[in-house]
């Protein structure tokens, strides 16, 4: 009996100390993820924060490291964004309520949100190769900015769809059951008493999407934004650049004062995306309380 | 909300008196209840048009291009060597580095990604883990090429002075960071995963005596497996994808080698290295981005076919 009974505390204590270890290994586990996020930061603020001078935001790239700034790239990145945003608001809101207010279960409908959930998983720089052949080549649009905002608001689509769906589907039915009662037709039903209430969270979504966007190299590396533009863009067939790809341009240059240069780029681009994301979370707090 | 329906009521009494406005108004909304259906109709359906749109520019292109390279010397070629003559377009180097990148990076990300979905789920008190999530989230909203540059400035010279060997550009140093770059998708699709798993299931083994690993290893994890193995293949299918990162970082030399240290070049870095140069259109090196851009969209799709049919077919359902 006692034999048992030891063989069995051994057993328990040996469990135990399992137990123990395998917390510290999933502790260690979760915290290289933090790790690695803070030797990034940190490791691109110490090699950016020198070159971080106005120069940055009030001049054009040149051949010479000091003095090289990217106002042609922010410009063009702002240029993108304002052309994104309401493009892909109204496809992807648009689509969003047709596939919660209106389509029918049918097979069609399973279709559609089955392509979209696919064309979610594309490699983005599959959607370059579709932006050059379709708006660079085909539509003749040639390396400009229109074909580089068309190009990234099918990629960021998707990304809208699917979190506009979220937020509609979110909004309680008995606010729609209300408005059906007080004799509003489907569209005044939606238009004013769904869209009110889902917006907050439609906007979350469409501003994470952008934030996605101005992250996003490849495609416009394939539609051939320019790696080497002096001057601001004015027309929406004028070529241009973005942030990420002057840094691109600069992390290909070997000098050790273009690496700064493109460290203190990205610290530009993380702060905006930080901006961004900080807004997002603002706006889904502040409203998130009135649903 | 209560004021309104008094009014709509008043109307009501008095709607007689007003009938030619108020069928007026009516016929108005009505066109609106007409033409919204089809317009939304219209947006939904970019969605297709964009699928039709890339598999139309991928197949005309890389069937143009099968007609001056033969298929079985594109899929089964050794050697890759589009602009340097004598040309050959043999995409096994390309599959190759792509591989051995995808690899690299699901052997950090799945360990690491799974054990930090356990820590949360299972481990974590609630304020530890309302911290830790957003982090690690964090971690998936940063631009490819912000990871492109990490890894040039900061894995490569950490590789180099432990493998004297590795070259500037090398497959391990970015096969590390898209890594890193997927663990949070890894953990949060595998901790959704477990969370759906019943409180009541662990109860039942905690009153059994289980201890926590025991819990979350015999009855969590094969649980909520369908979860995690279709988070791994997402996981897996992004890191082929990934672009600047081995751009960057993996360097543009293709090789057919099992050496990580070694330079590599992969599909997606092929393709903006020729988007790069000026290649003229209808070209054989033109049309080698699309043969590529095929090879690259049929597998991630596949993957991501893979990934649903897994997530739904070997769902326990409780």
């Amino acid at each position: 009996m006692n034999i048992f009974h030891d063989a069995n505390r051994k057993q328990i204590a040996g469990r135990r100390r399992t137990d123990w270890l395998l917390h510290i290994l999933f502790v260690t586990a979760t915290s290289i993820g933090v790790i690695a996020l803070c030797a990034l930061l940190i490791d691109i603020l110490l090699d950016g924060v020198t070159r971080l001078q106005p120069d940055l935001f009030t001049n054009f790239p040149s051949r010479k490291a000091d003095g090289s700034g990217m106002k042609s790239a922010l410009v063009g990145t702002i240029y993108m964004l304002l052309i994104m945003a309401p493009v892909s608001f109204i496809f992807g809101v648009g689509a969003a309520i047709y596939l919660e207010e209106y389509a029918g279960k049918n097979r069609f409908t399973r279709i559609i949100q089955l392509n979209i959930s696919t064309l979610a998983g594309v490699p983005s720089i599959v959607y370059g190769i579709l932006g050059l052949a379709l708006f660079v080549r085909l539509l003749a649009l040639d390396k400009s900015l229109i074909a580089g905002a068309l190009t990234m608001t099918l990629l960021v689509l998707p990304i809208i769809i699917v979190s506009a769906q979220e937020a509609i589907r979110s909004v309680p039915k008995s606010r729609r059951d209300a408005s059906f009662a007080l004799g509003a037709t489907k569209w005044q039903t939606v238009s004013r008493s769904v869209m009110p209430s889902a917006i907050p969270g439609i906007l979350t979504g469409v501003i994470l999407a952008m934030s996605r966007a101005i992250g996003e190299t490849a495609p416009l590396v394939m539609i051939g934004a320019l790696t080497y533009v002096a001057y601001l863009p004015e027309g929406l067939k004028d070529s241009f650049t973005v942030v990420p790809i002057q840094v691109y341009n600069w992390l290909s240059k070997p000098q050790v004062e273009f690496q700064e240069l493109a460290a203190s780029g990205i610290i530009v681009l993380l702060a905006l995306l930080l901006l961004m994301n900080f807004s997002a979370i603002l706006l889904r707090n502040k409203y998130q309380k009135n649903v | 909300m209560q004021s309104e329906a008094l009014q709509s009521n008043d109307n009501a009494k008095n709607a007689p008196v007003k009938v030619d406005a108020y069928k007026f108004k009516n016929e108005r909304v009505s066109i609106m209840n007409k033409v919204m259906p089809i317009l939304l109709f219209l947006c939904a359906s970019v969605s297709i048009m964009t699928t039709i749109g890339i598999v139309v520019t991928l197949l005309t292109e890389t069937y143009q291009f099968f007609k001056t390279i033969p298929i079985l010397d594109f899929l089964f070629g050794t050697k890759w060597s589009p602009l340097i003559p004598p040309k050959s377009f043999g995409v096994l180097p390309l599959l190759s580095g792509t591989l051995m990148i995808t690899v690299i990076a699901c052997l950090v990300a799945v360990p690491i990604g799974l054990a930090s979905a356990i820590y949360l789920s299972e481990y974590a008190p609630k304020k530890v883990r309302k911290v830790i999530k957003p982090i690690l989230e964090v971690l998936a909203g940063i631009p490819t090429i912000v990871y492109g540059y990490f890894a040039l400035s900061f894995i490569t010279p950490i590789i180099q002075s432990i493998f004297p060997s590795a070259g500037i550009f090398n497959a391990l140093s970015a096969g590390i960071v898209v890594g890193i770059m997927i663990i949070p998708m890894v953990s949060s699709l595998s901790e959704d995963a477990m969370s759906s798993v019943p409180r009541s299931l662990r109860d039942g083994a905690y009153a059994l005596g289980a201890t926590r690993f025991e819990v979350a290893l015999k009855i969590v994890v094969p649980a909520a497996l369908s979860g995690i193995v279709a988070s791994a293949v997402l996981a897996f299918s992004r890191a082929i994808g990934e672009t600047m990162i081995v751009t960057l970082a993996a360097g543009s030399t293709p090789n057919m080698t099992a050496n990580p240290l070694d330079s590599i070049q992969t599909m997606t870095a092929y393709i903006v290295q020729v988007s790069l140069g000026d290649t003229p259109h209808g070209t054989v090196e033109y049309g080698s981005i699309f043969a590529v851009g095929m090879t690259l969209f049929v597998i991630t799709f596949l993957l991501n076919i893979l990934a649903q049919y897994v997530a739904r077919r070997f769902r326990e359902e409780y």
